[in-house]
């Protein structure tokens, strides 16, 4: 079979999502092929969710411009999608003279950047707007914030679902190939998918996309982060993400706060060559207690309720220097394939400006047509915990599954879990209902729900227990029946 | 908002006995609130024997445990709702639960804390390593064979020593798993001596002490745990390192009472025994909330969950009819060697049962009350395992009106 497009974007990350939800505006068949078998399975979802002000990288590249770029417009981005953000700030923490005058250098390169809303605060201001931290003075900026990672990388790949996109899940590139009339043939396991552009969004992948497109040279190193998470009780004593003082290459463990009440704790930045490796040791979880509670002494055992890490693609030139984003169409090599290599943090933040500066790119060399029946507005599940009592009972009436509580920590019912079920982009592993609904993510961690949720989708889906995936291809859930 | 004189959360062991007992101390206006489709709590899938011994003096399953305070409740029509999820309680005994009607709001006289425990999860351990499908607690296990008939994996390791645990080594390897071995960080076991004659032994199934599981493998399926010796610290010893394969490891490490409806009312907590510290009447410091069973600290027999809630039956009933309890205000401390004691505080005109578990497996030994420098009361046993709850009996007269107490081991 050899499917024809447009255009094919390879990699479902937050990238991924944004280019073919901006290449939503216009009039072609785009379809995007994601290895795994859901969206932001990797970097993308797996990060500190924060909203990056844009002050922390050098003038002039593509990451600062991007980044303030994205800040300014997340506010809008948010209520036409349907993501939760919250603009609350956060706080960069000093000690030492050291310390101040490396702020003061941060504040100048976020002013040349164009980022607003930063200053300096005394104690006494600090402890105003973060009682519960330790720190002589700060630098903090009004404008940083924090997202759900998952459910915006979801708004956007459903949103450009909704205007037409296709996208093609556990779906691993292996090979490409371009024919005589520049044509680009994209080899996956399962078939060929043809398309006249190509972009690769390929994230940790990207080294190996450009390799096959012909753009050879890249050295990509992974920056492996790990982190903790902690239980909600401990959310009313973060406000706002509190950061040490930052270098340009490295933002130093931190404790954030997420918009559903957890804190995170980390990352640390180990240089890793194998990407697919999450496992998080716990000599990498006690030097994130140590470090972070320098600045933050509420983190305690009993309160982790769970651990993750993720890796930042790095693109180092041959000494090993961090380099900016490199975004790029080569016409001598790959016409009309776009090729984004090491798209890391402020990525996620900068995500829709990268987008958009792809198609730029893209429309210098052809003109589209626009999609004349673009929607950009995209609505995500209606969650019943954020409702005030009236507005629960309400929606009850309205749905009666809306009161049935499937996970008892995050009070997720089922009239969300089987939105999530038959969500828009067709996936159906356990975690695509987790990120989907928060449910499995509280407290239990999932002790209470997994069950049911496992047992919703056998029963909405009609497949067997077997059949059911918990996040990658073979991650089996279950062996099967106990008997027939 | 409708009125009810006893509100209960929780129509498990704790749950049913409670409302059984009110009513036949003459209490009416009774509600049970449920959040699953039937009453019976967790013993709905505890289909193992063993239950009842005490209470009843004889062994049923978890299922015919339940049946018999169901079968009772059923036939003094004792009204209770299920599928029905309390989501708040607030300090003026304001209950709110969300069901399929909608959210219902209640105004009880009395509330009864029964919501039982659960288990703490691999993220609460904080095992290092990958995060694949495969990791189970050993009630989600329980759960998907007893209940959902799905079997959760062929090839099985244990962290945990816990009963739930031992229990689920024995039914995996009854449903054709290959249970290779338990592993318990502890130097003793933290189950019932007879379930690891009876789980364990009898099926060959090892159990390792002071072993811990210290990484976790596999980025899709759990493909096999790292596991290492500990030390006296329960420090993993280098060098100490086997890995086992396997592609389900299930968790028993620990029962923590539910108590989110309790902190959202703003109730005390015991640190030891995260349950509600409460007085002789089994009341919290919010007059007329009382707790028992599970949600107040983990029992070893679900028999002394039943006994404990009829026990606070009596009070309960003597607070919605509006006579006084006697006010409590000695406090009692667990000294050395004891933990988890309940009640925290007593009247010291009546007499009263302690609960305690001691800190580490002891023979021959003794518990003592003290109170203003003497004796109050004195329990010397043969042997004591921290699995299993003590009981220390203090006589009405044993104790002087002031001076608070303290229970430690001899």
């Amino acid at each position: 079979m050899d499917t024809q497009y447009d255009v094919l974007i390879i990699g479902a990350g937050v990238i991924g999502s944004a280019i073919a939800r901006e290449l939503s505006r216009y009039d072609l068949q785009v379809a995007v092929l994601e290895k795994n078998l859901d969206v932001c399975n990797e970097t993308s979802g797996r990060n500190s969710a924060v909203v990056h002000g844009g002050f922390a990288y050098d003038t002039g590249s593509l990451k600062a411009k991007f980044c303030v770029k994205a800040n300014r417009m997340m506010g809008d981005l948010a209520d036409e999608l349907d993501f939760p953000f919250k603009r609350c700030g956060k706080v960069l923490v000093g000690n030492t003279e050291e310390d101040m005058a490396q702020l003061n250098r941060t504040i100048a390169q976020g002013q040349a950047n164009g980022a607003a809303g930063l200053e300096i605060i005394g104690t006494e201001k600090l402890h105003e707007l973060v009682p519960a931290v330790v720190g002589k003075f700060a630098m903090w900026s009004h404008n940083s914030g924090i997202m759900d990672p998952f459910l915006f990388t979801v708004a956007l790949a459903e949103n450009a679902c909704h205007n037409g996109a296709h996208f093609f899940f556990n779906r691993n590139v292996t090979g490409i190939f371009r024919d005589a009339a520049d044509r680009y043939h994209v080899q996956t396991a399962r078939e060929v998918f043809s398309s006249r552009w190509v972009i690769n969004a390929a994230g940790l992948g990207c080294k190996e996309i450009s390799d096959m497109l012909g753009i050879t040279g890249y050295r990509v190193i992974g920056s492996k982060g790990d982190y903790i998470i902690l239980d909600k009780k401990l959310g009313a004593l973060l406000p706002m993400p509190v950061y040490p003082v930052p270098s340009n290459t490295y933002m130093g463990v931190h404790v954030t706060n997420t918009l559903d009440g957890n804190v995170t704790v980390g990352p640390n930045a180990e240089t890793v060559t194998d990407f697919s490796y999450y496992g998080v040791p716990q000599g990498n979880m006690d030097f994130l207690k140590e470090s972070a509670s320098r600045l933050w002494p509420h983190i305690e055992k009993k309160d982790q309720i769970r651990n993750f890490s993720g890796i930042l693609p790095k693109w180092v030139d041959e000494n090993g220097t961090i380099q900016d984003y490199k975004i790029e169409i080569r016409d001598d090599v790959a016409p009309h394939a776009v090729n984004l290599v090491g798209i890391e943090s402020p990525g996620l933040t900068s995500a829709v400006p990268i987008a958009a500066y792809v198609v730029e790119l893209m429309r210098e060399r052809e003109a589209f047509r626009p999609n004349t029946s673009f929607d950009p507005v995209r609505k995500g599940i209606r969650r019943f915990a954020d409702r005030t009592p009236a507005e629960q009972d309400a929606l009850i009436r309205e749905n009666p599954d809306y009161g049935e509580i499937i996970c008892r920590c995050e009070k997720v019912t089922k009239a969300e879990i089987l939105q999530a079920i038959h969500n828009p982009l067709d996936i159906h592993t356990m975690t695509a209902v987790k990120y989907r609904t928060r449910c499995m993510m509280g407290r239990c961690q999932g002790g209470y729900c997994q069950m049911r949720v496992e047992q919703m989708l056998e029963q909405e889906l009609g497949r067997p227990a077997a059949d059911i995936r918990y996040c990658r291809p073979g991650s089996w859930v279950l062996a099967g029946k106990v008997r027939e | 908002m409708m009125e009810k004189d006893v509100i209960i959360i929780g129509g498990g062991p704790a749950g049913l006995a409670a409302a059984v007992e009110l009513r036949k101390k003459g209490i009416e206006d009774i509600l049970i609130l449920e959040r699953e489709a039937s009453l019976g709590g967790i013993l709905r899938q505890c289909i193992h024997d063993g239950f009842g011994l005490t209470r009843f003096g004889e062994t049923l399953s978890g299922p015919e445990y339940a049946r018999r305070f169901i079968d009772e409740a059923e036939a003094l029509h004792i009204p209770y709702a299920v599928d029905t999820m309390v989501l708040h309680i607030s300090p003026d005994k304001t209950v709110t639960a969300a069901c399929r009607d909608g959210l219902k709001v209640w105004k009880a006289k009395a509330i009864m804390l029964a919501m039982g425990c659960r288990e703490r999860s691999r993220g609460a351990l904080g095992i290092p390593g990958e995060r694949p499908a495969g990791v189970f607690t050993a009630g989600t296990a329980q759960a998907y064979i007893n209940m959902y008939n799905r079997m959760p994996g062929k090839e099985v390791v244990i962290l945990g020593s816990g009963d739930i645990g031992m229990i689920m080594a024995r039914r995996m390897t009854l449903e054709g798993a290959r249970v290779k071995a338990v592993f318990e960080i502890m130097p003793y076991a933290s189950g019932l001596p007879r379930n690891i004659q009876q789980c364990l032994h009898d099926y060959g199934i090892p159990l390792y002490l002071s072993h811990t599981i210290t990484e976790i493998k596999g980025g899709s399926r759990l493909q096999g745990v790292v596991v290492s010796e500990v030390d006296g610290h329960m420090r993993p010893i280098a060098g100490t390192e086997k890995e086992y394969s396997c592609d389900t490891l299930i968790l028993s490490v620990g029962l923590i009472p539910e108590n989110e409806l309790s902190e959202g009312a703003g109730l005390t907590l015991d640190e030891q025994t995260k349950g509600a510290v409460v007085d002789e009447h089994f009341q919290t410091d919010i007059p007329g909330v009382f707790a028992a069973g599970n949600v107040l600290h983990v029992h070893d027999l679900v028999d002394f969950v039943s006994m404990e809630a009829e026990q606070l039956a009596d009070c309960a009933a003597s607070y919605i009819r509006g006579r006084a309890l006697a006010p409590c205000t000695i406090r009692v401390a667990a000294g050395s060697g004891v933990g988890n004691l309940v009640p925290q505080r007593l009247s010291g005109t009546e007499a009263v049962t302690l609960s305690c578990r001691v800190r580490s497996p002891q023979r021959d030994g003794t518990l003592v009350v003290m109170q203003n420098g003497r004796e109050a009361a004195v329990h010397a046993f043969k042997r004591a395992v921290p699995a299993e709850m003590l009981h220390i009996r203090i006589a009405a007269g044993a104790l002087q009106r002031q001076g608070d107490l303290e229970v430690s081991m001899k």
